[in-house]
């Protein structure tokens, strides 16, 4: 593997295809709020300069070393797991037991920094599944114990554990991917599935009819999922050959999973802010909503492309 | 507030960094209706009161050319306890000492305030006086519609914070992050009567707080 910048040469290639894409849809973005009303597309403009930040942060983040890396998609867990505990209802005596489940991200990205893939595995699902509530039963109030041990216990699994396979990916995808290394494995599952994201938006907006989920997310249609997940299938059948060593129909497999998965990822997230009654889980990125706006797909496709890529391609 | 360059170069990078880096980046602002925060002094931004985080707050609300005119008002009794407390919310925080109930005795508690709106400083301010109850809305002192009177043109902005007192409430010194959500009203001016600002005040900070449903905190 060639390395250009400190990164491997199809990384390299593969994220200057990434903002020719934003440059594209950017000026297309221009060009519509030139044209036509610019209150119509005030929200749009603001989503893609939210990407420029975005995407900008996942370069420089990738680009400088894997410590960088890693300590970006901590912060990314963090701000996730602030804006979930800032959500839900939550009870006065487990104030400062909270501050413990911020604790758990450093330690879950150092197994995974570490490559400690075990312990990586059982700290939350194991460990803190047990820990926070023998913790909160000592305590001693029991008024609410089985809601705040539920709702604990699976916040730190969907924004701590879920999202921490990204930095898994990372490292252990250094020795199993000898074509472009961990930073290809993380690449191809973030940019699939923020791609597959837009993809199933845009086929919605553009052919959608029929309602999925009704009730969760009424704005879901099968024209934007089925629309959205052949397209990205389409495009890991292109990339993953380049970036990982996936053959073409695997990759095209992995597409589909992550395809999948990202949808999932998005209805349960939408249940959880239908459930609580707001429409945005908060303010971080305007144009999109918080974080776990944007990362909730993200929580179902990293574990899942994750486990899909060590079962197939890791001897 | 101190003219020592030194001192000012000090408050500018504590409210530039830290400040900046706790409630924005460790804490996290969701602003709603950030465009009627006022551009320039005098103004008041008069919010509820929660927590000793909440005037460190609503300063980060405004951008940093503004803070040599950020002045949040403070009781006396409480920050000046020790010299080094006083020296700090003095210099760094920059607080116009505020004698609580002195008014009875017949002076003008609120002249250092009025003084500094003449200078076209904004002041934050907390007209329910103390932190009270964590996140929830307690009765305004009438000082602030005293102020509002002696000064008709100064825009009010009536704001309403959720959360903080959830970060660190009253009787607590270990942070825990939660987000806070800010809400901005309209400007609201003292016109009338004293009493009828203060009312309309309530009702405006009140609705603010009705814009939104906290999640349970029991």
């Amino acid at each position: 593997m060639t390395i250009v910048f400190g990164l491997p040469q199809p990384v390299v290639t593969a994220t200057a295809g990434v903002w020719a894409v934003l440059v594209v849809a950017s000026l297309i973005v221009w060009g519509l709020r030139l044209r036509g009303p610019a209150e119509r597309y005030e929200e749009l403009v603001r989503r893609t300069e939210s990407w420029w930040w975005m995407i900008g942060a996942f370069t420089f983040a990738i680009a400088v070393n894997t410590t960088v890396a890693i300590v970006f998609l901590a912060s990314i867990s963090y701000l996730a797991l602030k804006e979930y505990l800032s959500l839900i209802p939550t009870r006065r005596i487990d104030r400062g037991l909270l501050l413990f489940a911020y604790l758990a991200i450093p330690i879950q990205y150092y197994w995974a920094a570490t490559d400690w893939y075990g312990m990586f595995i059982v700290f939350v699902p194991v460990w803190l599944f047990l820990f926070f509530p023998a913790l909160m039963a000592s305590r001693g109030d029991t008024q609410g114990f089985l809601r705040a041990v539920g709702t604990l216990s699976w916040g730190l699994m969907l924004t701590v554990f879920a999202l921490s396979h990204l930095a898994m990916l990372l490292v252990s995808g250094e020795v199993n991917n000898p074509v472009a290394g961990g930073v290809g494995l993380l690449f191809f599952v973030v940019v699939l599935t923020q791609f597959n994201d837009v993809a199933q938006y845009t086929w919605g907006k553009l052919i959608g009819r029929h309602k999925v989920t009704p009730k969760v997310s009424p704005k879901k249609t099968w024209e934007g999922l089925i629309g959205g997940v052949l397209t990205t299938v389409a495009v890991a059948a292109c990339l993953g050959p380049y970036l990982t060593p996936m053959d073409w129909q695997w990759s095209a497999l992995a597409g589909g999973v992550i395809g999948v998965a990202g949808f999932l990822g998005d209805i349960t997230i939408s249940a959880v802010k239908r459930d609580l009654g707001v429409k945005d889980t908060g303010g971080l990125i305007p144009g999109h909503g918080g974080i776990l706006d944007r990362v909730d797909s993200l929580t179902y496709a990293a574990p899942a492309f994750f486990h899909f890529f060590r079962y197939f391609f890791t001897p | 507030m101190s003219r020592n360059p030194f001192i000012r170069l000090l408050r500018f990078l504590f409210f530039a960094v830290v400040v900046r880096a706790l409630i924005l980046v460790a804490l996290g602002l969701t602003v709603r209706n950030r465009e009627r925060l006022p551009k320039d002094g005098p103004a008041v931004l008069a919010a509820n009161h929660n927590s000793n985080l909440d005037a460190l707050a609503l300063m980060s609300l405004m951008p940093l050319r503004l803070l040599p005119k950020l002045r949040p008002v403070a009781a006396v009794d409480y920050f000046f306890t020790s010299k080094a407390k006083g020296w700090f919310v003095t210099n760094i925080i920059g607080i116009i000492p505020v004698k609580r109930g002195s008014g009875k005795e017949g002076g003008n508690p609120l002249l250092a305030c009025e003084e500094a709106l003449d200078r076209g400083e904004i002041l934050v301010l907390f007209p329910e006086g103390s932190r009270g109850h964590p996140e929830t809305l307690g009765p305004l002192k009438k000082g602030i519609g005293h102020l509002a009177c002696a000064r008709p043109k100064v825009s009010i902005i009536p704001i309403y914070m959720h959360g903080l007192g959830k970060a660190l409430p009253k009787g607590s010194t270990v942070l825990v992050p939660f987000n806070c959500t800010v809400h901005v009203g309209e400007p609201l001016y003292g016109t009338g009567t004293y009493n009828d600002f203060v009312t309309a005040l309530g009702e405006a900070m009140m609705k603010l707080g009705a814009q939104e449903k906290p999640p349970a905190w029991e």
